[in-house]
């Protein structure tokens, strides 16, 4: 007699956490049940974050890039599986290969970029009296990202990439159509040293979490990557409540979309602080 | 007191050796051209010598000129292929490169601390992570060069020669590779004759890394080695860390032809504590400033520069201080000065030393045991030093600091600058508006404020005047690799 | 009068602090180093749920901490809130543990003096031999460094010849700066010992703490001549932390102040684990809970 196998529970990524819906709510996937995040779940999941954001930017630059480079080592390691989950889930013809290739490689990117970024966006402003005045990027605090439905990793790890390499923590909505990809990713980020709460990912309607997200008066900024007009000028609408900083990114569909504009995607998930010392004796 | 102490104890720390017997060193290694280990062309070996022990440690091929030729030639054939490769898959094998040096750490550390004599303390903790790094660091460069240096487009120099010394093997082997890999050069590695072990440890780690034949040689040897490196037709940049007498045979052997040069020379670095320093963690940092590795370190803090008014305090906390140094077994766990690197240094030092006390300075050295084999010198201190003497001039390189006095604050920066060497400085001051104030009056490629001898990849050193030009680390670490384009 | 404090710098010292946790105590240095630990221990229980029955039994395993390891000192003494210290001190007659008693409004000092040199002087007279007071971090907030001292100076008085340890409360004093300069003003006032912390505040006698408190002893002891002894409490809760705590001594004050006249470490579970790891050093075995007894 053939053995039965032993099934995966898919569930949410909250604080570290692999939990059920606080609602108890699943959506099918074919044979499969996908947790469906509510409000109570979007609540947790800021909150984890909002815990989590300070600790994580506390840490060096060059941790945080090490934390970032184990993500990608761990995607690596699992990839057979995700890459059968996104054929399964749609990617056909070597798309599923070519995703988790890319996938690896902007995580790679993006953990180069954790002790670069103040170099570069920030410097020393030779100002016309006897100060010392600089200015350096600070991460914005916790970014809510709802994630392009397709390419289902990739489109999420776009996203993600940029906002942790800047200090961020995330919460963020996966893919609606394909999200057992992104709910495997959680699994690699959970073995990779990333504290608990510094990722968040909620599988669920857009309707119920992508307005609840976007509606949390915690949340420091909103990705928009829906591609839904309606929902990015409620997002907007949304954000400026609590002068959000909102932006909506066409999909990633490939390492270099992913990648060109990445200090692009880092600057806007950050707030340039600029500090006076006086010079003299 | 009432309490009368139940024992009078002395608790000393029992030897704790590193243990060796996970080491996996070779008898005898050839030279690493093409991604392999060779005879070289002449066959000659010379010893690597434990200066702790003066016992021979393993054999190692010295590279003669149709080595350096053949190997000038295999990394020439190989760098337009590392050059084409986009720069996240240059950034991967760097990265590997990385890890390697993370898994095989403590191998890495005691081979160092056997090689050259410092202390285990200091190869497991500074040494080794910090060359792991600066290879994580430029990794991440590898595909964001114009960012690095702001350019349109930018392009490799090509073959670079690239000569590291003895006092921080490893970790200046990965200040040189690591750059010249990721702006897509192949290099040639030439590490210091008393210090080749680690170099060809790395060569076995690029091996591993599978990093592309000859993007990569290690070229041990002496004096001779590396100037038929420099000399070599076909290289097309020198990089070159040491003594500011050998950097001027480069620099003159390099005259006429266009080759670009970085140097990273000598210094006679001042550390100056002001009156309202925190004077506690001021002796901490002298301390650290001039034992560090013997003070086998280029940005020494070996000439220290106390203000008149607490001179007295400072003196008797260093002397203080110094007492409680444990001086011996690089390889026990808690030493903290250990081996000077070779006879020949150990002749410098008590050469120069000895001039200090013909010169009329007063010296102390702590009285310490020292072992009857190796070369040692106890970490030594000359007060009623003079501007004029030669060891408030010269370059010791041992674990020897020179203390001068000063009233004013532009007293201070003046003496500081009294130098022909300008590559690191100290300043200790409770108050941040003077400390910024004598850092930008000061003509030395890094000052410390209230701290000394810190390094990251992420920040350039490197120094002015006599202490050479380039800089090494973060972004400006790139440009002495880098053609910018356009 | 504004008040100066000594420059002392955050970084400095937790690199300094963190440097000397990285010495390697193995073999014999850490069998001697568990014994100087005992020895210089100060087992204390400072609970609402004290009663005598705790109390006693606490103090049969200060006497003799481990039955089976004949080498293992007893501990320095028996620290217990002021009610109790009629019951240490007639448990641990004659066997050279010293009775020790909190005072002075013990944790928060929210008292008045005249309460607390009551509470001192109840303690001295039922036999207390040692005193561990807290200053008055409300004076000392406020700035007023004269009632710290004229406070320490009146229990100092009240102690007679019981020894007086005066708690800064290090975690409570709000940086370093001010913990050099309240270690001071304890030792002026004319503190025996100078202890970090109550264990009842957010951090206790973590190493940098300790390394400001005890250069602040060496500078004192230089410039006056009176040698003043130390005691780390609060989060010494293991062996690691303990021989941290001893190297720091070792490497700040020297060997002679690794004796219980001039060093205390006010700890109660730290005890268990030292025994552990005494006992791992002989037999090369990790110890398990239930080798040593409770109390």
């Amino acid at each position: 007699m053939a053995r039965l196998t032993v099934r995966k529970t898919y569930k949410l990524y909250i604080g570290g956490a692999f939990v059920r819906s606080e609602s108890g709510r699943a959506d099918p996937l074919g044979e499969i049940n996908i947790p469906r995040a509510s409000r109570k779940d979007v609540r947790d999941a800021v909150a984890a974050a909002r815990k989590a954001q300070a600790r994580w930017a506390a840490l060096t630059a060059y941790n945080r890039g090490q934390i970032l480079y184990r993500a990608a080592e761990a995607l690596e390691s699992r990839r057979a599986q995700i890459e059968a989950v996104l054929s399964e889930d749609g990617a056909g013809g070597g798309e599923a290969v070519a995703e988790l290739d890319a996938a690896c490689d902007v995580l790679v990117h993006y953990a180069g970029w954790t002790d670069k970024l103040q170099s570069v966006l920030g410097g020393v402003n030779p100002v016309a009296s006897p100060f010392l005045s600089f200015s350096l990027p600070e991460p914005t605090g916790v970014v809510g990202i709802v994630a392009a439905d397709r390419p289902a990793l990739l489109g999420l790890v776009a996203e993600l990439a940029p906002a942790l390499a800047a200090g961020n923590a995330v919460v963020a909505v996966v893919s609606r159509s394909a999200p057992r990809a992104a709910l495997d990713f959680a699994e690699a980020l959970g073995v990779s040293d990333l504290p608990a709460g510094v990722v968040n990912l909620l599988s669920g309607r857009l309707t119920e979490v992508g307005c609840a997200l976007g509606a949390h008066r915690d949340l420091n900024a909103i990705v928009d990557v829906s591609a839904d007009a309606e929902l990015g000028a409620e997002l907007d609408r949304l954000a400026a409540e609590t002068i959000k900083r909102a932006s909506h990114h066409p999909v990633a569909g490939s390492y270099e979309q992913a990648t060109e504009p990445a200090l692009e995607r880092i600057a806007a998930l950050t707030e340039l602080k600029t500090a006076w010392h006086p010079v003299g004796v | 007191m009432t309490v009368e102490p139940r024992q009078a104890l002395v608790w000393d720390y029992a030897p704790a050796p590193e243990a060796t017997d996970h080491l996996r060193l070779r008898d005898r290694y050839g030279l690493f051209i093409a991604g392999e280990f060779h005879e070289p062309a002449v066959p000659r070996y010379e010893p690597s010598v434990n200066p702790a022990s003066e016992e021979p440690i393993a054999e190692v091929a010295w590279a003669g000129p149709a080595d350096v030729r053949r190997a000038v030639e295999v990394a020439r054939a190989a760098q337009p292929r590392w050059a084409a490769l986009p720069g996240r898959e240059r950034a991967k094998y760097i990265f590997r490169i990385a890890r390697l040096i993370q898994e095989r750490a403590r191998e890495l550390a005691v081979t160092e601390t056997l090689d050259g004599g410092k202390p285990l303390r200091e190869s497991r903790d500074v040494d080794i992570p910090l060359a792991a790094a600066h290879f994580f660091h430029y990794a991440g460069w590898a595909d964001k060069l114009r960012y690095g240096v702001v350019a349109r487009e930018v392009a490799p120099l090509g073959v670079v020669a690239q000569i590291v010394p003895w006092n921080f093997p490893l970790l200046m082997a990965a200040w040189k590779l690591a750059p010249a890999l990721a702006c897509g050069n192949t290099a040639i590695l030439k590490p210091a004759e008393t210090t080749p072990l680690t170099s060809l440890l790395l060569a076995e780690i690029c091996q591993e890394a599978e990093l592309p034949e000859g993007v990569v040689a290690i070229l041990p040897g002496d004096g001779a080695t590396g100037a038929a490196l420099v000399r070599a037709p076909g290289i097309d940049k020198v990089a070159f860390t040491g003594s500011t007498a050998v950097g001027r045979d480069i620099q003159a052997a390099l005259a006429g032809r266009d080759i670009a040069l970085t140097l990273e020379l000598g210094g006679k670095s001042a550390n100056i504590v002001f009156e309202d320093a925190a004077i506690d963690q001021a002796v901490e940092g002298i301390v650290n400033g001039i034992f560090f590795n013997q003070g086998h370190v280029c940005c020494a803090g070996s000439r220290l520069l106390v203000q008149e008014s607490v001179a007295e305090e400072v003196i008797a906390k260093l002397w203080a201080r110094m007492g409680r140094l444990r001086v011996g077994d690089p390889l026990d766990k808690n030493t903290d000065v250990g081996a000077v690197n070779s006879a020949a240094q150990l002749e410098r030092i008590e050469e120069l030393v000895r001039a200090g006390e013909d010169e009329g300075a007063v010296r102390r050295s702590v009285a310490c045991e020292l072992p009857e084999r190796g070369f040692w010198f106890a970490p030594t201190m000359f007060t009623d030093v003079s501007p004029v003497h030669r060891i408030a001039v010269e370059e010791i390189f041992g674990p020897v600091v020179s203390v001068l006095t000063f009233r004013t604050v532009e007293e201070a920066i003046a003496k500081a600058n009294n130098s022909v060497y300008g590559l690191a400085a100290g300043i200790w001051t409770d108050k941040g508006a003077k400390a910024f104030q004598v850092a930008s009056a000061l003509r030395a490629g890094v000052v410390w404020q209230n701290t000394y001898n810190h390094f990251d990849p992420t920040a350039a050193f490197g120094g002015y005047k006599e202490s050479g030009f380039g800089r090494e680390g973060g972004p400006a670490g790139l440009r002495p690799y880098l053609r910018v384009v356009r | 009068m504004s008040r100066r404090l000594a420059h002392v710098d955050r970084v400095g010292v937790a690199e300094r602090a963190a440097q000397l946790g990285r010495r390697s105590i193995k073999t014999t240095a850490k069998q001697q180093g568990i014994r100087i630990a005992v020895s210089v221990m100060d087992l204390t229980t400072l609970e609402g749920s004290d009663t005598a029955g705790k109390v006693r039994q606490l103090c049969a395993k200060a006497v003799c901490p481990a039955p089976t390891l004949p080498e293992i000192p007893s501990v320095a003494a028996v620290c217990v809130y002021p009610s109790l210290v009629g019951v240490a001190r007639e448990a641990l007659a004659g066997t050279g543990v010293r009775t020790a008693s909190v005072a002075t409004g013990f944790p928060a000092g929210q008292v008045s003096l005249a309460a607390k040199l009551r509470d001192t002087g109840d303690a001295v007279q039922d036999g207390a031999q040692e005193v561990d007071m807290v200053i008055s971090r409300e004076a000392f907030l406020a700035g007023d460094d004269a009632r710290v001292m004229h406070e320490i100076e009146a229990v100092r008085e009240a102690c007679g010849e019981a020894h007086l340890k005066v708690i800064i409360e290090t975690a409570e004093l709000g940086s370093y700066e001010h913990v050099r300069h309240a270690s001071m003003l304890a030792m002026e006032a004319g503190a025996d010992f100078i202890k970090t912390s109550t264990g009842k505040a957010a951090a206790g006698a973590t190493p940098e703490v300790c390394l400001v408190m005890l250069e602040a002893i060496r500078d004192y002891t230089e410039r006056s001549g009176r040698i003043v002894g130390f005691k780390a409490a609060g989060g010494v809760s293991n062996t690691k932390a303990a021989l941290h705590r001893l190297v720091l001594v070792k490497e700040t004050l020297g060997d002679e102040w690794l004796t219980p006249a001039r060093l205390r470490i006010g700890a109660s579970s730290a005890l268990n684990d030292l025994l552990m790891q005494y006992a791992k050093t002989q037999t090369g075995r990790y110890a398990r809970g239930e080798d040593f007894s409770l109390e």
